[in-house]
């Protein structure tokens, strides 16, 4: 029981990182009909960066808010390289988030250098029903939470969110009311990066971060955010959390190896199912 | 603006498709609080020429002029040819288009706030933050946007989704959204298309009283006695060139339009 609790919460902890990382995902593509590849980038980046800061005597908090800054710039730089010019479509600008994806390998590599990184986050545990659990769980679960909230009641509730999504909706008419689809989609480019980012600095105490921990990440990420057709938040919360306590579950009861394999399976499985509805959903959305 | 500076001008503009031109050497002037009807057969370009105007598209060669209002009235023609959709939009210039072309999983008050998108000024941060302005501006532009559903018959619709209004509604619906932007210039490309007697009969209602409010507005249709009744002046283009511009009256007697536009739609 008590390790059942253990892999339970350390799986949501986890699943809310993927979660976070999901949420970036469907920022951009919401706004931009971009499926950004680059997304694990930016947690790898600031997961990163916030261990840097730290071992060089910044405070906690101060260096983890600077990581996730650094995050949101370099996805505005993802999104001028990958938006930036006009008449880039969705398909060719997604080719773009990838290749920046694997050069970004060669820049973190020179900076960081190829063996993982991890820095302490919370310190401490609490022990709930024989099961010893991280404080650091604790505060991932909180921020995600915090997070979600904010970005949903944005979308939903604020005008301005509502221009964002316009962009998605129909670019065509969103210029014809005023809007700068180009810039909109930079906001919502340094958006997901800050919410990778996010990601990545409460992940990295969790489990250590080297440069190609991005794959991991951005497979968890996509297939969280797909099972709401990398349109809806709430699906990709869900979607999230269902992957790391299942990841969790796998991995403490039978093998760890096999963890990725879940993500995978259930990334197909809703992918085929979301296929048989791709033509009226393609339709929708035009 | 002077007297003599019309609202709009355009001169000699041709945008071609693959070799083939759409629209060829038209020019022509708007003046404010003017109702300029386009007509002409399809393919004459028409809708091409509106794009060019809302910046959708731009002229491959030609000029285009607009007298945008500033803060102390009304300022200098500025040439617009090369200004972005979006800026166009800000500089008060609206369009309708033939299609519906709404935000999807939006009700239809969201439809029409996104259309005050156009006149707004404040930012990202100020709404991710919730700033007082912001909060101020979002119920200003919600009292507008309801005021402009309320305008074309729609108040009933204002908390369902736009997804799921009839055709006609949905039309309705986009020039609501452009109302919202209280534009100087409205572009109306075929309004009245797939509509019903009384909904086609509300519609001229509406566009004539934004006529008598000053409006200036440009409008495409094909329905002649439709245009005739709303129009100061009219514009008929055949093959993407102009053939013809004077009052309904001039153009009803005016052989090359006979030849042209109305011989092919009695044929037809």
């Amino acid at each position: 029981m008590s390790d059942f609790l253990q892999y339970l919460i350390s799986g949501l902890a986890v699943g809310c990182g993927f979660a976070l990382l999901g949420s970036g995902l469907v920022t951009i593509h919401r706004v931009t009909r971009v499926v950004n590849f680059a997304q694990g980038m930016f947690a790898v980046v600031a997961g990163l960066t916030a261990g840097s800061l730290l071992s060089a005597g910044l405070p906690h908090g101060v260096a983890e808010v600077a990581a996730v800054l650094v995050a949101g710039a370099t996805g505005l730089l993802v999104g001028i390289v990958a938006i930036g010019r006009r008449g880039t479509g969705p398909q060719s600008a997604l080719i773009v988030t990838l290749g920046i994806g694997f050069l970004a390998y060669a820049g973190e590599i020179l900076i960081w250098g190829e063996d993982p990184h991890s820095f302490a986050g919370l310190g401490g545990a609490v022990e709930i029903g024989g099961a010893h659990l991280q404080k650091q769980y604790f505060l991932v679960i909180g921020a995600a939470a915090l997070g979600f909230t904010a970005l949903g009641l944005f979308f939903t509730r604020s005008y301005l969110g509502k221009a964002l999504g316009a962009c998605a909706s129909n670019p065509y008419a969103a210029r014809a009311v005023g809007i700068d689809v180009t810039r909109m989609g930079l906001v919502a480019f340094t958006l997901g990066g800050m919410l990778g980012g996010v990601a990545g600095v409460l992940v990295t105490p969790l489990q250590s971060v080297s440069y190609h921990s991005d794959v991991l990440l951005i497979t968890n990420g996509f297939a969280a955010a797909i099972l709401g057709g990398l349109v809806r938040l709430g699906p990709a919360l869900v979607g999230g959390l269902a992957l790391g306590v299942a990841e969790s579950m796998v991995a403490g009861y039978y093998e760890a190896s096999y963890q990725s394999v879940v993500a995978l399976a259930l990334m197909l499985a809703v992918m085929v199912w979301r296929a048989r509805r791709h033509t009226a959903l393609y339709e929708e959305a035009t | 603006m002077t007297a003599a500076d019309p609202l709009l001008r355009i001169e000699d503009v041709s945008r071609a498709f693959g070799g083939v031109y759409a629209v060829r050497d038209v020019s022509l002037s708007v003046a404010e609080g003017e109702t300029r009807a386009v007509i002409g057969p399809n393919g004459a370009g028409k809708s091409t020429l509106f794009n060019m105007i809302s910046g959708h598209l731009t002229a491959d060669h030609g000029t285009v002029h607009y007298t945008p209002a500033t803060d102390g009235g009304v300022g200098l023609p500025q040439r617009i040819d090369r200004f972005s959709a979006h800026r166009r939009a800000r500089l008060g210039i609206a369009i309708v288009f033939q299609g519906a072309r709404l935000f999807h999983r939006m009700t239809a008050l969201e439809n029409v706030m996104v259309g005050a998108h156009a006149r707004t000024r404040h930012g990202f941060l100020s709404a991710a933050l919730r700033l007082p302005g912001h909060h101020r501006e979002e119920a200003a532009i919600t009292a507008d946007a309801l005021a402009a559903l309320e305008r074309v018959g729609l108040k009933d619709w204002a908390h369902r989704s736009a997804d799921v209004l009839p055709l006609g509604q949905q039309r309705a619906l986009q020039v609501a959204r452009a109302l919202c932007a209280r534009p100087r210039l409205l572009l109306l490309d075929e309004p009245a298309s797939g509509l019903r007697a009384g909904e086609r009969e509300a519609l001229a209602q509406l566009i004539e009283s934004l006529r008598q409010e000053g409006l200036t507005m440009m409008l495409i249709e094909h329905d002649v006695a439709f245009v005739t009744r709303l129009a100061d002046r009219i514009t008929v283009l055949d093959l993407g060139r102009e053939i013809a511009e004077g009052t309904p009256r001039e153009i009803r007697d005016n052989e090359a339009v006979l030849a042209a536009y109305l011989g092919q739609e009695s044929a037809a």
